[in-house]
């Protein structure tokens, strides 16, 4: 008999869904995924979750209970460092536990722990010793493949620059295939606006959770770029360069100020839209380390909106056409 | 060189204690207020957590006071605690401040601040003077603490209203003056005995507050007359400054209960400082005690506010209460999670937030219910004069 496995479809489902994929395939399980995050997931979500975690989190809960009652396992990894010396969010650290001490009808939970605060070869063997083996029914070797299928997998989508589920909102984003990552819509685009969109993968890849935030910016005409569209190394390069403070240890952190660095030094982006979730830790901090160097530099125009399960529709949408219309105008008087 | 430091508790005394015991002149700041939150809540972004807006009034305040240069703790996360001094930086600087923040960050990765504060400690003073000033702080720190525990653990049982707290007043007041080390032991131990003669507790014993076990720290009396015995846990800032959680401790001990508040400094600068570099750690640890429930570290304290309430519920505590502050990204797993433990281990526990718009009588209200519930439940007796019922049936 084969395990069916469930996967929520939310937090860093949207970043690391390639590699969580081929990891269970390979294991020789049958792979669920929830659906997008609807009007019900989200109701659920708040049911089950504390009133104080932030929207992601929330739907997460729900994706989990949506799961539930038709799987054997639900696969949540641990996701405490995708990196050496920085980590991701506490909140994600504690997320297997928190499931499984609020789903009532939980069942098993996998919570392989992905580590690489101190080096991958240790965040390697750490998984390898974990107890997910016994869960999916596979001995160590059939493990270590299916881990190097992962990392495989993973690595060849983020090389193609089309992390896997993002393909929907890609597809919506409008722009045409092939173009080389990293130089930049500008040479394509030469007349239409152009905004950089800043934002936790898991709130901009998910059209309910960001109420439809990049499609639309598509429907107004504007292309949208996103942090997503540049290789962390890249990204990375840019953080570091000219800053004097001490650096942020949070991964998407290190990665949204890269972004806005680049674009505020470049000018490549005619204005700048950071959409946060009410309640997340590091965006509080990260937004004000963006909105500070902006204020201090000046250059390019920023808007930060937050949302949170109150969020409705129309009130994104006459923000957003305000500050299209805002950066269009001093676009045209320039 | 006028330097100055935010608030945690009575940790003035200690930093006071060790920066003028290497030759500098300390201003401290004035005690935390709710003008401390509100200066702080204006500046600091709104959605950051409490201690950055509490932290950065005080540095305002003390900036005001005439100090020049401002000390701060730095880290590596993942808890925002590791970051506020940056975004403290940016305060200063267009407030137009020309203090400077100085940084105390664990030298791993930040080897250039490291040296920068050993500069800065040895620019008036030589080694040795500068590790003698850092034993006499951290005996008093030690002291703050046995003074706390002790408080708590005493204040249901004293003979006459607020005596358990003028003794610890007065003991505080005895440590600041101390300026030898064996000054302050004398002082430590004679502030026991004072608390010990205004209540009715047994005799006092197991006073480490560096013991990473239960250190309720007095022999409560068995049998009928015992008191409901409550834990507070939670995040350390927030647990131990009064002025952010409204006196919680104090309240508990007027409505009578013994408190048990294991969260203390110099536990954690023991266990996350101390042991945990020289790797011997004493198991089992709070990792240990959470594991059913918490299987990682979290950051922040996490994992102590679970590992905590497994360990008093099996320690058998009547109740617990948690507080933390809004937005806490560990504490948010931390109460989570803690609804399963308090079914599994059979243990009430009431989860607290607050922030810089939490009122006193919402506080109370909530304390007196919880500690009537957990009275009822255990069959014991609340000792307060606050709750005493009247004929009526009303608290008076």
């Amino acid at each position: 008999m084969t395990t069916t496995v469930g996967i929520p479809r939310g937090l860093l489902y949207h970043d690391y869904g390639t590699a969580m994929h081929a990891f269970l395939e390979a294991c020789g399980a049958r792979v669920v995924v929830s659906p997008e995050t609807n009007r019900e997931i989200l109701e659920a979500g708040l049911a089950l979750c504390v009133d104080d975690a932030c929207l992601p989190v929330k739907a997460f809960f729900g994706h989990a209970d949506a799961l539930a009652d038709r799987v054997d396992v639900l696969f949540i990894p641990r996701f405490v460092s995708v990196e050496r010396g920085a980590y991701v969010c506490p909140k994600l650290m504690g997320l297997p536990d928190m499931i499984r001490a609020r789903l009532r009808n939980a069942p098993a939970v996998l919570d392989t722990s992905v580590d690489a605060y101190r080096g991958m070869r240790r965040c390697l063997s750490s998984m390898l010793q974990r107890d997910a083996g016994d869960i999916l029914g596979v001995g160590p070797r059939r493990l270590a493949c299916a881990l190097r299928n992962a990392l495989l997998a993973q690595a060849k989508d983020e090389y193609r620059g089309e992390p896997g589920a993002a393909a929907l909102a890609r597809s919506t984003r409008g722009r045409p295939d092939g173009q080389a990552r990293g130089d930049g819509p500008r040479s394509v685009y030469e007349r239409a606006l152009t905004i950089g969109v800043l934002g936790h993968s898991y709130n901009l890849e998910d059209p309910y959770l960001s109420l439809n935030l990049i499609p639309r910016l598509g429907r107004m005409g504007v292309t949208a770029v996103t942090a997503d569209d540049y290789s962390y190394g890249e990204l990375k390069r840019w953080e570091r360069r000219g800053r004097g403070r001490k650096r942020v240890f949070w991964t998407t952190g290190r990665k949204l100020i890269g972004a806005a660095q680049r674009w505020r030094v470049t000018g490549e982006v005619d204005g700048v839209i950071h959409l946060t979730s009410f309640g997340c830790g590091p965006e509080s901090f990260v937004a004000e380390v963006i909105a500070a160097d902006a204020a201090r530099h000046g250059g390019i125009p920023l808007m930060v909106l937050n949302v949170d399960e109150h969020s409705g529709e129309a009130g994104m949408a006459t923000r957003l056409e305000a500050f299209v219309d805002t950066v269009r105008m001093r676009q045209s008087a320039r | 060189m006028k330097v100055s430091f935010p608030h945690l508790g009575n940790m003035s005394i200690p930093l006071r204690a060790f920066f003028s015991g290497i030759g500098m002149e300390v201003v401290t700041p004035p005690p935390t207020t709710r003008k401390t939150v509100a200066i702080g809540a204006q500046l600091a972004p709104e959605t950051a957590c409490l201690p950055l807006k509490v932290t950065t009034g005080n540095m305002i305040e003390a900036i005001n006071a005439g100090a020049d240069t401002v000390f701060m703790v730095g880290g590596i996360g993942p808890c925002r605690l590791g970051y506020y001094c940056e975004l403290q930086k940016d305060i200063l600087d267009d407030l137009g401040h020309d203090a400077e923040l100085v940084v105390i960050e664990p030298p791993k990765g930040h080897l250039r601040e490291t040296a920068r504060f050993a500069r800065i400690l040895t620019s008036r003073a030589r080694i040795r003077d500068v590790v003698e000033a850092g034993r006499l702080a951290w005996e008093k720190c030690i002291g703050i603490d046995v003074f706390d525990q002790l408080a708590n653990a005493a204040r249901w049982s004293e003979r006459e209203t607020g005596a358990v707290d003028r003794a610890a007043r007065a003991g505080l007041d005895w440590l600041d003056k101390a300026s030898r080390v064996p000054d302050v032991r004398e002082a430590i131990a004679a502030t026991m005995e004072k608390v010990r003669s205004c209540s009715t507790l047994g005799t006092i014993h197991s006073l480490d507050p560096c013991a990473p076990g239960l250190q309720v720290g007095a022999q409560p009396p068995c049998g009928a007359d015992s008191p409901v015995t409550v834990g507070v846990v939670g995040e350390i800032y927030v647990v131990m400054e009064p002025a952010v959680n409204m006196n919680l401790c104090k309240k508990l001990g007027a409505i009578g209960v013994a408190v048990s508040q294991p969260i203390t400094f110099s536990g954690w600068i023991m266990a996350h400082v101390v042991l945990d570099v020289i790797k011997l750690m004493a198991k089992p640890d709070m990792l240990t005690w959470a594991m059913p429930y918490l299987r990682s570290f979290v950051g922040g304290h996490g994992v102590e506010s679970v590992g905590r309430s497994v360990q008093m519920a099996r320690s058998g505590l009547d109740g617990v209460v948690h507080i933390s502050p809004l937005t806490c990204m560990p504490e948010i797993v931390a109460q989570s999670i803690l609804p399963r433990v308090s079914e599994e281990e059979g243990i009430p526990i009431m989860s607290l937030t607050v922030d810089e718009h939490t009122a006193d009588a919402g506080l109370d209200t909530r304390l007196e219910a919880f500690c009537d519930l957990l009275a009822v439940r255990s069959g014991k007796r609340l000792h307060g004069a606050a709750v005493t019922p009247c004929k009526n049936g009303r608290a008076t």
